[in-house]
């Protein structure tokens, strides 16, 4: 049962980020198809081959590159770098805080790439992805903050092999990114500056300019992230390996089913609702936690 | 000793040829780039001379000092009461007589029992602080001789003062040097009081409405620190018969609570923490490098200097979970508001009173890693806000504004320019610089002894991010064809101050482990015997990450520019109605100019709906903090 922990021990930390670096865009690119599956069914259609988010990604590789500025795709290679660094920490066991902020330098060259281009689609998409990002900012911080409470190490590898189940402690903070996991997924309804379906928008907003080849990345990176915030539901449950696994999955159905059953929100509400949401269920766990210590 | 006192009799001197040196002589400006490099060399002499030196103490015969200090003080009052009285505005003098009187009765009741055994010291904490003062200050002196000429190219209205200017700006410089290497608390007293002229008279150079009001409040708030310090003083010695800042941290908590709270408050009050914070963002109608000196490396850093130095008396009292509430306070609710304004000194101020605000909250939670923390906040803080005010009011001439609206397309206006201002931006709060690197040990200090404090850092970091990524966000935006570069009008003087202080910038993000090590690490033992314990490995991924943006950034920037061929351009997309690249067919065959606003939030994060919280939510605190320790 524990051949997940034992297989964590044995790798060295070089293979473990290099495992994630090979392996992720495969997993998240299986996860998308998945999703896209699964999505169909609920509206009732049959939906694509599982494999076609592949498909697509190749098919962009092949397309003309099409640019306003000289520099727009360089953004969107400096965000997939950093997205595949900061994953790498995490699944190398690194500091989870330094995980979060590397996350947030690849998620400001996103935002920079948006506003370089200069086009009013990509600038309001580019204000509405910052607007996300400090939505869920400070709960993915509290996440941080309440592992290091009860394990006593921000150290992904010292939480994930914790003994008793981390979500009993956490319950709160776990419900909280629960929430907030719906805009780093980009699915409705937090769905703002940029979304996957057709229905909500026909100019993509943030990545209006961006196409071909730097779409794809964009893509890849996202299938990356995808990975690594399962990889932090994950850590919840790490006392199971397969319980967190099977509990990681099921998050994603989950959200894949709040996102067939809401319309987009405003930002307004997507902001003022995360930030009271951290505030009423997460920052209730941590103090009760930083209580139960004295 | 000698170099101490040199330190601060050497910018008096400068300043003093400042005002006399008739403003045509050829050789001014060499002799002030002069003395501005022995500025920079001194205090980098004396980190290097005590590299493995505990705190040395200097005993001074003072007897004269004394009685030449307590006279200049009286003047400086009574210059004060003289322009308050001119001005009709009466609070100031209200409160410098009360400040005289106390100190004037005090040296004539207790003055012949005062003994002070030292009454000057060095240790690392000052060496970190003459650093800043030095380099970071005297940078912006060099910056000001660019500037000023400029400055008053664009306001033939305001009397054209330069000399006295430069008085003002090098006296700072040397009563800054004073605060931080006197231990006799008079003598602190003393250069705390010129620091406080000094900003009132830099910050009303213009002399017109809007900056005699800025000016008085700044003396006003600031007095009222003053006095607090003096009744701190008078208190302290009453009590244990001591007027000694090292000696303060040995006697018994009881005794010197009172005193340390005052001293405390004192430092709230010049740090614009709340209550105390309007002062500091007035302040920004004074021409630029005044706005830098009062922002970086004077003024606010002496506040938190002192309340860093007076935190360890306080250790496990409610004053020491006040003070770093109303920190906390300050830090999130000026990170908030900063996201509503679109005035970039003004976003810049509230950054400040932000940044502050954390250090205050470190100097409060006071255990090693949080003193470490505060320290680095310190000096990155110094560098990185210097450098983008600098930046700031060249723009604001360049572009005839200083409004972040007006600001699109400055990638293309001012390349380079951007390029020092996207560092300095970086450096306020991205990873892997320095701000991130503080933040993050200060998340850990705060954790284990106040979680609420954890909480409001959580909310603030993101607002922090807000503004900053919005502002880069519009300064990097590219429209092609707009290609008005002004550049060629930035002197050479400023191209040096902002040269240095880029390279200052990433310089010491990549020297931290040395400072830390050898400068922040010795200072703990002294204070704590501990000294935090910095993951290796962490300090390993940051480097990772700073080499490789160093690498990847210039090399990217390189192919993309010059060697990548292999794209076709178009148009940005305007709905499908595109007549040009900025202009759309709009109804009737209109043709309808773009333009791309970016979001302030004013309804939610508003100037007017949260100052006063903030305020009032800070005067509780201050209330609580001096009634527990007065009962």
């Amino acid at each position: 049962m524990n051949t997940i922990q034992e297989m964590f021990q044995v790798w060295s930390m070089l293979e473990r980020m290099l495992a994630f670096v090979l392996l992720a865009p495969l997993l998240g690119g299986l996860i998308a198809g998945i999703d896209r599956r699964v999505s169909a069914r609920f509206q009732g259609r049959y939906g694509p081959p599982v494999l076609q988010p592949f498909y697509d990604v190749l098919k962009l590789f092949r397309k003309e590159r099409i640019i306003v500025n000289r520099f727009q795709n360089f953004t969107m290679v400096l965000f997939l770098i950093f997205t595949i660094f900061s994953g790498a920490l995490f699944f190398a066991g690194a500091d989870l805080l330094l995980t979060i902020f590397s996350l947030a330098l690849a998620g400001t060259f996103f935002v920079l790439g948006g506003f370089c281009v200069g086009s009013p689609y990509s600038h309001l998409g580019a204000e509405r992805e910052i607007i996300q990002q400090v939505a869920y900012e400070p709960m993915v911080i509290l996440m941080a903050v309440g592992m290091y409470q009860v394990t006593g190490s921000f150290k992904v590898s010292v939480i994930a092999q914790y003994q008793s189940p981390l979500i009993l402690y956490l319950p709160g903070v776990f419900a909280g990114f629960l929430y907030i996991l719906t805009i780093k997924f980009r699915k409705s309804p937090f769905d703002l500056s940029m979304s996957h379906h057709a229905h909500q928008e026909i100019v993509r907003g943030m990545t209006t300019e961006f196409s071909g080849p730097t779409l794809a990345l964009i893509e890849i990176a996202h299938w990356y992230e995808n990975v690594m915030l399962l990889g932090m539901v994950y850590l919840f449950f790490a006392f199971n390996p397969w319980l967190g696994i099977g509990i990681a999955l099921l998050t994603y159905l989950f959200e894949i089913f709040i996102d067939m059953n809401y319309a987009r929100f405003k930002w307004q509400l997507t902001f003022g609702s995360s930030w009271l949401f951290t505030a009423v269920a997460g920052v209730s766990n941590i103090i009760v936690l930083g209580l139960m210590k004295i | 000793m000698n170099a101490l006192i040199f330190l601060i009799l050497f910018p008096l001197f400068i300043s003093l040829l400042a005002l006399f040196l008739p403003r045509a002589l050829p050789g001014r400006k060499v002799i002030g780039t002069i003395a501005n490099a022995v500025l920079c060399a001194v205090p980098i002499y004396l980190l290097f001379a005590t590299l493995d030196q505990g705190p040395s103490y200097f005993r001074l015969e003072s007897g004269l000092i004394n009685i030449g200090m307590l006279v200049l003080e009286v003047l400086i009052a009574a210059y004060i009461i003289y322009l308050s009285v001119r001005a009709k505005r009466y609070l100031p003098v209200i409160l410098v007589v009360v400040q005289l009187v106390t100190m004037l009765g005090f040296e004539f009741s207790y003055g012949h029992s005062i003994q002070v055994e030292h009454s000057m010291f060095l240790d690392k904490f000052s060496i970190i602080m003459a650093l800043i003062v030095g380099i970071i200050g005297s940078a912006i002196c060099l910056y000001g001789f660019g500037y000023m000429p400029e400055y008053h190219e664009h306001h033939p209205e305001v009397k054209d003062r330069r000399n006295y200017f430069a008085f003002l700006m090098y006296l700072f410089l040397s009563a800054m040097f004073g605060i931080i290497f006197s231990n006799n608390l008079m003598w602190l007293f003393f250069f705390w009081e010129v620091t406080t002229l000094c900003s009132f008279l830099l910050i009303g150079y213009r002399d017109d409405k809007a900056s005699r009001d800025s000016a008085f409040r700044a003396l006003n708030m600031n007095l009222i620190g003053g006095v607090v310090f003096a009744f701190g003083i008078v208190i302290l010695f009453v009590s244990s018969r001591t007027m000694e800042l090292d000696k303060l941290l040995l006697l018994d908590q009881g005794v010197v609570l009172l005193p340390a709270v005052c001293f405390a408050f004192a430092g709230l009050a010049k740090s614009a923490q709340f209550p105390f914070s309007s002062w500091l963002t007035g302040a920004m109608v004074a021409p630029t490098p005044v706005s830098a000196l009062l922002h970086s490396s004077t003024m606010v850093k002496a506040g938190v200097y002192l309340i860093l130095r007076v935190s360890p008396v306080m250790e496990n009292t409610v004053a020491a979970q006040m003070l770093t509430l109303i920190g906390g306070v300050s830090f999130l609710v000026t990170a908030l508001i900063a996201i509503s304004q679109s005035n970039a000194k003004k976003v810049l101020a509230y950054s400040t009173i932000s940044n502050l605000g954390l250090i205050v909250a470190c100097a409060g939670v006071n255990t090693d890693a949080a003193v470490w923390s505060a320290l680095l906040l310190i000096i990155f803080h110094a560098v990185a806000k210097s450098l983008l005010f600098l930046c700031v009011g060249i723009i604001e001439y360049k572009l005839g504004s200083r409004d972040i609206e007006d600001m699109d397309f400055l990638i293309m206006r001012l390349p380079k320019l951007t390029a020092v201002m996207m560092i300095g931006m970086a450096g306020m709060f991205l990873a892997p610089f320095g701000m991130i690197i503080s933040k993050f040990v200060t998340l850990k200090a705060f954790i284990n002894t106040n979680p609420v404090m954890a909480i409001i850092l959580a909310y603030g970091s993101a607002a922090t991010i807000f503004f900053w990524t919005k502002w880069m966000g519009k300064i990097i935006s590219i429209r092609h064809g707009e290609t008005e570069v002004r550049e060629h009008e930035v002197s050479n003087w400023e191209w040096t101050t902002l040269g240095i202080l880029a390279v200052a910038t990433v310089a010491v993000c990549i020297a931290f482990p040395f400072i830390s090590f050898h400068v922040i690490d010795p200072y703990l033992m002294q204070l704590f015997n501990t000294v935090p314990v910095v993951d290796t490995f962490n300090i390993l991924i940051v480097f990772v990450i700073m080499f490789g943006l160093l690498i990847i950034l210039p090399l990217g920037l390189f192919y993309y520019a010059f060697i990548n061929k292999d794209y076709k351009r178009v148009g940005t997309y305007l709905g499908g109605g595109n007549i040009s690249n900025i202009t759309y067919e709009g109804a009737m065959e209109s043709s309808q100019p773009i333009q791309i606003k970016n979001y302030y939030l004013e309804k939610y994060f508003g100037e007017e709906r949260l100052f006063y919280i903030g305020v009032f939510v800070s005067l509780t605190l201050i209330f609580i903090m001096f009634g527990v320790t007065a009962i």
